[in-house]
């Protein structure tokens, strides 16, 4: 093995790869060939540091330096300044906003000394594509003990201690669902990893696979051993190409391994993984149209009961869990369920990872522990508000999560609590919208969003998330009256109690929030009165979206 | 047994019992609108919402299962306005045709609405505008009617095992339709119009013929005679208000009397013919080494399902024409003879449960007197709506007998209306033929009643000859699939496309649901009972006609007028085109 004393990081995750971050790779290598410093330094292509806002970013070890919105442009200076003469090059650092001095190194930046990594500890660390480096970082650690040491009740049994809840959105015990999974009759059993990320503004998932494609792989083989199933699924979105490449790619060399496939690490226990692509429709987010789809079928949700712990996919046992609730799987059985708890709040252990997007300085990917506030988030991670306008709302939990206020912001973010605030912790996506957007608009967009993705399948979601769109943007247009809040809030209460699968369910909760607290701004448009934030139409005009209906 | 508590009071039901079984124990009609009796739970209109204490959100009744301590409201003012909402969304955005629309006082929805007390409608309508299917001459389809309950889309899948309608297009654009906009004629629908019984509103219907029946009528040129079909004589009463299965075969001649047909004669006439040519052609088959096992062809549904999923097997099939058609070829050959008639002037009306005879009417081949042999063809419905709209009083019209000769008839004949009729009356007439014997008990229990598959063994002296019928045609295929596995060994099948037999057509009065077709298929058995000749062979006015006009069964003129050949159909045909 060749030792090298210096390691560049470029980050490939699909944020910084809108960048083209092949070429920043292409321009290192060239240029450490011309300094020939090729055998001292390599070049590593990593998963995602989360730090988006800034990408591409380049992380040079051992100090850590972080740089910035590197081009190709730049490697030249990198090469010549930092690697050969061991000096940073100032002008790419960090700039931490809220920091008086530049940052020289990742661990120094504000926005990751909240952090708490746990899911995300691979990513931006390690090359995806390599299982000897995932291995070098105790990868596959886990499933060696469940397997050489554990019984499969003991493996449940320390998911269920752990308190780990599902992160896809629902908060449901995982160790209750693998229980419910591996007392179930029926055979053969499923596991299958819900990668189908639609909530907007989220991309936690995306970069979780792309950064740390093993621990997935990982998760799902002990969740096999511990509920009796022998074959996985991958259900994932057909856009997250580089997701599916590395997934494909750690299934094959897993295989290689034997720690995938027959007879895994000589224990007799087989354990199988397919990555199988989704369309692009939302509503296969939820687990029984997602269960639909994978089968075949038009991509719509089934009447529960009976749930997938019972029938699932192909009418049998079935665990199904979120790609995040996976990345746990490995560091609780690794490091124990205690372990696990000492993080986070008690309803509510261990980290969350959070999307940041909207009207925030640091946009990107975090993972803080369960029960940080929204404030800390925002402005100590987030960096703030930019361009100096004010907190407005902030959306929790992607679309179908409600808003949230100024004067909630001091709230811990579990389950529990934001469930009674009336929002939802939900995915992690937290969309920040500052005072230059219009509440009737942003509403508006939410509304689109559900009448283009009900599924069309039961009556009230069918019906009832066009109306919500055709009647909100008739007060964007000028055209609304105090019966159209009635209407809304009617709507809603139906929309809320009523359909058949969350999607329906959910839909109402931003219409529902945003008219509780911003409800004059509502009126302000009704009549002859005009949209405060200057965003809407002329009053009694057609708007864009309108005429896009 | 599992104990709940359902508006205060307490019921106990079996386990697994839904909630919406367990209400109606309790003496509550939760309403419904995408639940249908003898269909799979799909919980898709949310109408039947009920508050389960813990649930966060409503609960479907229909879906959801009991369970012990459960408590259940069924009546809060929450549920009432979201149900209430519901419908008002789904009307909304439905065509605002009721007075205009063939399931006036007959549509689910409308009546829903009423029993909801829906006074106004809150939303601005938004009509889904989608272009109608008349491509067919049985059926229509009016999606922007369709309220996506799916429940054609189970029939069509699930019972007849045909899968051409689905849902298509998603969120607010969501319809049932055929795959890529095709229409009826242009993919493998058999015709059948089991959809029409599903639907609960005006989105499917039949291809309503009434107005030519009526302008015939009128057209004192022509010669206007009719035929009924056995299983019309038990359904045609509910047209009129009179309770399922009801026997009402006098007062329907006279209604057709009154209505103005020259003659009133009976397809029963034709069934009894059926027999003895495909009895004859049973035996013939037999004796001769044909290809068996050999299929009854009465069910133009069928035929068509065979043609576009089994055309290899179509040698299989009877080459006996249905009796509607073989009393067509005859009106304007036999029937002008004796009467002295120009066949050009005759004009044959069928009266049918069927919508597939529509179809099967205008198929070029069925021209053998040299004249479109049946002119046109009326469901069950469209005669109760001839009967309604000219204000004749049926249940107090005097029983009127049939025309001769066309109109003599056994029992062998009206149980052709219900599933292993067809059969039945073949053996009672196979077994006096072939074994010279009167048959010990002229009932064959073994083919009766509603089971799927139904199979027997007959033993004609020595010769042990095995039967299966089959009725639905997911049965049919299943029947298909070991016919084609060779495991089965049967020699004679009788399928009917529609679950019940033709009792259960589909144009026959709505509803028809199981509990119906019990009751029409009692109707069916007790006419039986109640006539004096019961075996085909033993209808005189048969012998009179293979007297003096065919000959003898399997005859030259026989091959001429009574019986088909059949046509392969491509599953999917050219876009456009016709399948």
């Amino acid at each position: 093995m060749q030792l090298q004393r210096a390691h560049v990081l470029v980050c490939h995750g699909t944020n910084c790869a809108l960048h083209a971050p092949q070429a920043l790779v292409d321009a290192f290598r060239r240029a450490l060939r011309e300094t020939r410093l090729e055998p001292e330094v390599r070049v590593v292509e990593t998963g995602c540091f989360g730090l988006c806002e800034q990408g591409p970013t380049v992380v040079v070890y051992p100090e850590g330096t972080l740089y910035c919105r590197v081009s190709p442009a730049d490697v030249g200076e990198i090469v010549s300044e930092h690697l050969l003469k061991g000096r940073p090059v100032g002008r790419l650092l960090y700039r931490d906003p809220a920091a008086v001095k530049t940052v020289q190194t990742f661990p120094e930046a504000r926005y990751f000394q909240k952090q708490v990594r746990v899911v995300l500890r691979n990513c931006g660390v390690i090359d995806p594509s390599s299982i000897e480096e995932y291995i070098a970082r105790g990868g596959y650690l886990s499933l060696g003990k469940v397997l050489t040491t554990m019984e499969p009740a003991g493996v449940v049994q320390a998911v269920t201690d752990s308190g780990l809840r599902g992160r896809g959105g629902a908060g449901f015990p995982t160790g209750l669902k693998w229980r419910f999974a591996a007392r179930a009759a029926g055979e053969p059993k499923y596991v299958v990893c819900n990668a189908d990320e639609g909530e907007p503004g989220t991309f936690k998932d995306r970069l979780i696979l792309e950064g740390d494609p093993h621990a997935i792989l990982e998760a799902m083989a002990i969740c096999g051993y511990a509920t009796g199933a022998h074959r996985g699924f991958i259900y994932i979105r057909g856009e997250y190409r580089l997701s599916i490449t590395m997934l494909e790619n750690a299934i094959k060399s897993a295989k290689e391994l034997g720690l995938l496939g027959k007879n895994i690490l000589g224990t007799g226990f087989d354990f199988d993984v397919e990555v199988r692509l989704g369309s692009g429709a939302y509503v296969c987010g939820e687990e029984t149209a997602l269960f639909e789809s994978l089968e075949g079928g038009r991509g719509e949700p089934r009447v529960k009961p009976p749930y997938p712990t019972d029938r699932g996919l192909w009418g049998r046992p079935t665990v199904i869990n979120n790609v995040e609730t996976l990345a746990s799987i490995p560091h609780i059985i690794e490091k124990g369920p205690a372990w696990f708890r000492s993080l986070g709040t008690p309803g509510t252990p261990g980290t969350k990872v959070f999307t940041l997007c909207g009207n925030i300085v640091n946009t990107g990917l975090i993972e803080v522990p369960m029960g940080i506030t929204l404030r800390e988030v925002i402005y100590e991670i987030g960096g703030g508000i930019p361009g100096g306008r004010r907190f407005k709302l902030a959306q929790t939990g992607g679309t179908s999560g409600g808003c949230v206020t100024e004067e909630l912001l001091d709230l811990p973010m579990d389950y529990d609590t934001m469930a009674k605030a009336g929002t939802a912790l939900g995915s992690g996506a937290l969309l920040i919208i500052d005072d230059s957007h219009c509440i009737v608009d942003v509403a508006r967009s939410f509304a689109k969003f559900f009448m283009h993705e009900s599924c069309g399948k039961c009556a009230p979601c069918r019906e009832g998330t066009r109306r919500l769109y055709h009647i909100i943007d008739g007060i964007a247009g000028g055209r609304g009256s105090p019966r159209d809040l009635e209407l809304l809030e009617l709507l809603s209460r139906t929309l809320y109690m009523t359909p058949l699968c969350p999607l329906g369910q959910t839909a109402p909760l931003p219409i529902m929030t945003t008219l509780r607290y911003f409800r004059p701004e509502y009126e302000a448009h009704f009549g002859s009165g005009v949209c405060p934030a200057g965003v809407c139409a002329e009053p009694g005009g057609s708007t864009k979206e309108a005429r896009a209906w | 047994m599992v104990t709940l508590t359902i508006d205060g009071q307490k019921v106990t039901v079996p386990g697994g019992t839904t909630v919406l079984e367990a209400a109606r124990r309790a003496g509550v009609a939760i309403p419904v609108l995408c639940h249908h009796p003898d269909q799979e739970v799909k919980a898709v209109c949310r109408v039947c919402v009920v508050e389960v204490a813990g649930s966060r959100t409503f609960q479907a009744s229909c879906a959801h299962p009991v369970a012990e301590g459960m408590v259940v409201r069924t009546n809060t003012p929450a549920l009432r306005e979201a149900r209430r909402t519901i419908v008002e969304l789904m009307l909304a955005t439905h065509p605002d045709d009721c007075l205009r629309c063939e399931r006036n006082l007959r549509c689910e929805l409308q009546s829903l609405a009423e029993k909801l007390g829906v006074r106004e409608i809150h939303f601005d309508r938004l009509v889904r505008e989608v272009p109608g299917d008349r491509s067919s001459p049985s059926l229509f389809r009016d999606p922007s009617k369709c309220i996506v309950c799916r429940r054609c889309v189970y029939t069509c899948s699930q019972v007849q095992g045909v899968g051409i309608l689905h849902p298509v297009h998603r969120g607010y654009e969501t319809y049932v339709a055929p795959g890529w906009g095709r229409g009826l004629m242009e993919i493998a629908c058999t015709l059948c119009g089991q959809c029409v019984h599903a639907c609960p509103v005006g989105a499917i219907g039949e291809q309503d013929q009434t107005a030519e029946v009526w302008a015939a009528l009128a057209d004192p040129k022509k010669h206007v005679v009719v035929q009924t079909a056995p299983a019309t004589r038990v359904a045609l009463g509910e047209e009129v208000g009179l309770p399922s299965g009801t026997i009402v075969t006098g007062k329907m001649v006279a209604a057709l009397r009154r209505l103005g047909f020259d003659r009133v004669f009976d397809t029963d006439f034709t069934a009894d013919l059926t027999i003895m040519e495909e009895g004859h052609e049973l035996l013939h088959r037999l004796k001769n080494g044909g290809v068996l096992p050999m299929f009854t062809s009465c069910s133009p549904g069928w035929i068509k399902y065979m043609e576009h999923t089994y055309p290899e097997y179509l040698p299989h099939l009877s080459t006996c024409k249905s009796p509607q058609q073989m009393f067509g070829a005859l009106a304007k050959t036999y029937y002008a003879e004796q009467a002295g008639i120009n066949p050009a002037d005759i004009y044959v009306v069928s009266i049918m449960p069927c919508t597939a005879k529509k179809f099967e009417a205008q198929r070029p081949e069925m021209n053998s007197s040299g004249y479109r042999d049946v002119d046109v063809v009326l469901t069950t419905r469209e005669l109760g709506r001839m009967i309604r709209e000219a204000g004749i009083q049926f249940d107090r019209l005097p029983d009127s007998p049939y025309d001769d000769p066309l109109g003599i008839s056994t029992g062998a004949a009206v149980i052709f209306g219900a599933t292993g009729g067809v059969m039945e009356a073949a053996l009672r007439t196979a077994y006096e033929v072939v074994t010279g014997r009167p048959l010990p008990k002229i009932d064959f229990e073994p083919v009766r009643g509603l089971q799927g598959i139904k199979e027997a063994e007959v033993d004609l002296d020595g010769t042990c000859l095995k039967v299966a019928v089959g009725h639905g045609l997911s049965n049919a295929q299943q029947i298909m699939e070991r016919v084609k596995s060779g495991e089965a060994g049967w020699h004679f099948i009788e399928i009917m496309c529609c679950p019940g037999g033709c009792i259960g057509g589909g144009g026959q009065p709505i509803p028809t649901n199981t509990e119906v077709r019990i009751q029409r298929s009692k109707g069916i058995y007790q006419v039986d009972r109640e006539l004096p000749l019961r075996k085909s062979h033993e209808n005189p006015a048969v012998d009179q006609i293979y007297r003096e006009f065919l000959a003898e069964p399997l005859g030259h003129r026989s091959h001429e007028l009574l019986h088909t050949h059949y046509t392969p159909r491509a599953r999917y045909g050219p876009p456009g085109g016709k399948s």
